[in-house]
């Protein structure tokens, strides 16, 4: 004594930079060369929390937009949102911090907010790009004014196409699909497509509309037209009659986040969806992935027993499920053999698209993809970033095929 | 085993930590009943940096003598640490997983000399 003090690490709280907070994503992804890789985050969430007001701005409507700058107390934060008391749960009561939103400055940048945001985190986690969704908006689906999801869900995409979007070209978006008017949904696609960094579609699953009615079949065939995959997000629902039951949040998160998608694949594939439309690709979004092998098993088991109920059907159900796309987040990785299992039986190194999370609390960071003891290293970086880029069209640099090749 | 210097001994009071990057290894050294522990800066789950989380007492649930549930509190005597990516939650005493106790925290050996607090670290 004395000596020189070692560098110093401090806690972890709301407003810590992105950089600093997955400061060991940056490490991991050095010690893997991650560099070498391609990678594409097919669920990101540095959306419109906390930029209400600015999406407030897009609003269409000059008697709806006025009125939005009533709300919370003359800033239009909240404005007209139907959000349920789930979404403030997840940080586990300040146990996960960033989990409430990232809170963190972004001094000195005249760009939107959620473009610095997302080079944080796209810089530290080694991504070439990242696949937007919404945050609050995915319980818009259940909204009692219907016509507000229209409004609302017109004002966010245009935030992002207008404002969000043409900053980044590492920054990709779903846009939203205001499901509960067929109508309105045909007009959002027609509008949208072709915008820059827009890659798709995406119905939020929040909702009880049954995706087999006719009247959606302009908007499938549209899609399957143009060539963009429509994506399912689910998100959770406390107020379904069954989940109403559950006192926990864990509980809640682990069912809903499932029953949605689940209740949606299912009629999808038993009213032959993938039959009528064989060019449009779906994808499953944010319910992990140990729910595809259940609902394969069962679908497959009652379809040999009551095909007289699916008659569109030319094959079993769980085929058709192989060849739709999922995303990997929250994956469950407790049990090897059943996670190599699952990844067996949905063809992951083809059909399984890595996805983050950030900045939601149960996140993954894209070891979590590359350490998987059974994966060889094509499925690695098929799952990581080449099954997006065959999805979405997105370009891959020529010098990662060089590097994977050697 | 190599020591690096972490800080004086003052500088991390009962029920305080402190949280050092040197020689590339991240350390979180605590104090909790008088003793010094020292955990990798590395969470088993997803290698998040764990000893720069939250620091809480844990929880329990209190049921009565005919098992029903009082509710969930704090749990008297408690302190964990809680991986600030994921929220995996870590007695502070013994680096277990307060929910599976084979998910452990890499242990430091810790030194205190003339007044310094030293980690061991491979290498």
């Amino acid at each position: 004594m004395p000596q020189p003090a070692p560098q110093e690490l401090p806690e972890i709280g709301p407003r810590t930079n992105s950089l600093d907070i997955l400061a060991h994503g940056r490490q991991q992804a050095i010690k893997r060369n991650l560099q070498n890789t391609f990678i594409v985050d097919v669920d990101s969430h540095i959306g419109e929390s906390g930029h209400w007001p600015e999406v407030m701005k897009f609003l269409e409507n000059d008697a709806t937009r006025e009125a939005a700058f009533t709300f919370g107390g003359g800033t239009g934060q909240g404005a007209f949102l139907n959000d349920m008391p789930g979404l403030q749960w997840q940080g586990v009561h300040g146990r996960i911090p960033h989990a409430a939103g990232l809170k963190e400055p972004v001094e000195g940048s005249d760009l939107p907010k959620p473009v610095v945001l997302s080079r944080r985190a796209m810089d530290a986690l080694s991504l070439d790009y990242q696949v937007f969704f919404p945050n609050g908006l995915l319980f818009l689906g259940m909204h009692p004014v219907k016509e507000m999801e229209v409004e609302l869900a017109t004002a966010y995409n245009r935030w992002l196409v207008e404002h969000v979007l043409p900053h980044e070209p590492r920054m990709q978006a779903m846009l939203y699909l205001p499901f509960n008017s067929p109508a309105a949904a045909e007009a959002t696609i027609k509008r949208f497509l072709g915008a820059r960094g827009v890659c798709g579609f995406l119905v939020t699953s929040t909702r009880y509309q049954p995706v087999h009615a006719n009247e959606y079949m302009r908007v499938y065939a549209m899609l399957e037209e143009a060539g963009v995959p429509i994506g399912f997000h689910a998100h959770h629902n406390w107020h379904n009659e069954y989940t109403k039951q559950l006192n926990r949040f864990i509980s809640m998160h682990a069912l809903s986040f499932v029953l949605s998608n689940l209740v949606h694949l299912t009629n999808w594939v038993i009213n032959g969806m993938p039959v009528r439309f064989p060019k449009l690709k779906t994808i499953w979004i944010e319910s992990g992935l140990a729910w595809v092998p259940f609902l394969m098993q069962r679908l497959d088991h009652e379809y040999l027993m009551r095909r007289s109920e699916a008659p569109l059907l030319k094959r079993l159900p769980s085929e058709y499920m192989r060849e739709m796309f999922y995303t990997s987040q929250p994956m469950e990785a407790q049990n090897m053999k059943l996670l190599e299992g699952t990844f067996e039986a949905i063809d992951a190194p083809n059909q399984l698209l890595y996805a983050s999370d950030w900045p939601h609390w149960d996140f993954d960071v894209p070891s979590a993809i590359w350490d998987l003891p059974f994966l060889n290293d094509q499925a690695r970086r098929n799952i990581l970033g080449l099954n997006a880029a065959r999805l979405f069209n997105l370009p891959v640099p020529a010098r990662y095929r060089q590097m994977a090749a050697e | 085993m190599k020591e690096i210097f972490v800080a004086a001994e003052a500088d991390i009071p009962e029920g305080g930590r402190k949280v050092i990057a040197a020689e590339g290894v991240e350390v979180g050294v605590f104090r909790i009943d008088g003793t010094l522990k020292a955990w990798r800066n590395e969470c088993p789950h997803q290698g998040g940096p764990v000893c720069q989380g939250r620091v809480m007492k844990g929880v329990e649930e209190r049921l009565d003598d005919e098992r029903r549930s009082l509710g969930i509190h704090y749990k008297d005597g408690s302190l964990h640490v809680i991986c600030p990516w994921h929220g995996y939650e870590f007695d502070i005493r013994t680096g277990r997983h307060t929910g599976l106790d084979r998910i452990r925290l890499s242990s430091h050996p810790v030194s205190v000399r003339d007044g310094a607090i030293y980690v061991g670290i491979h290498g």
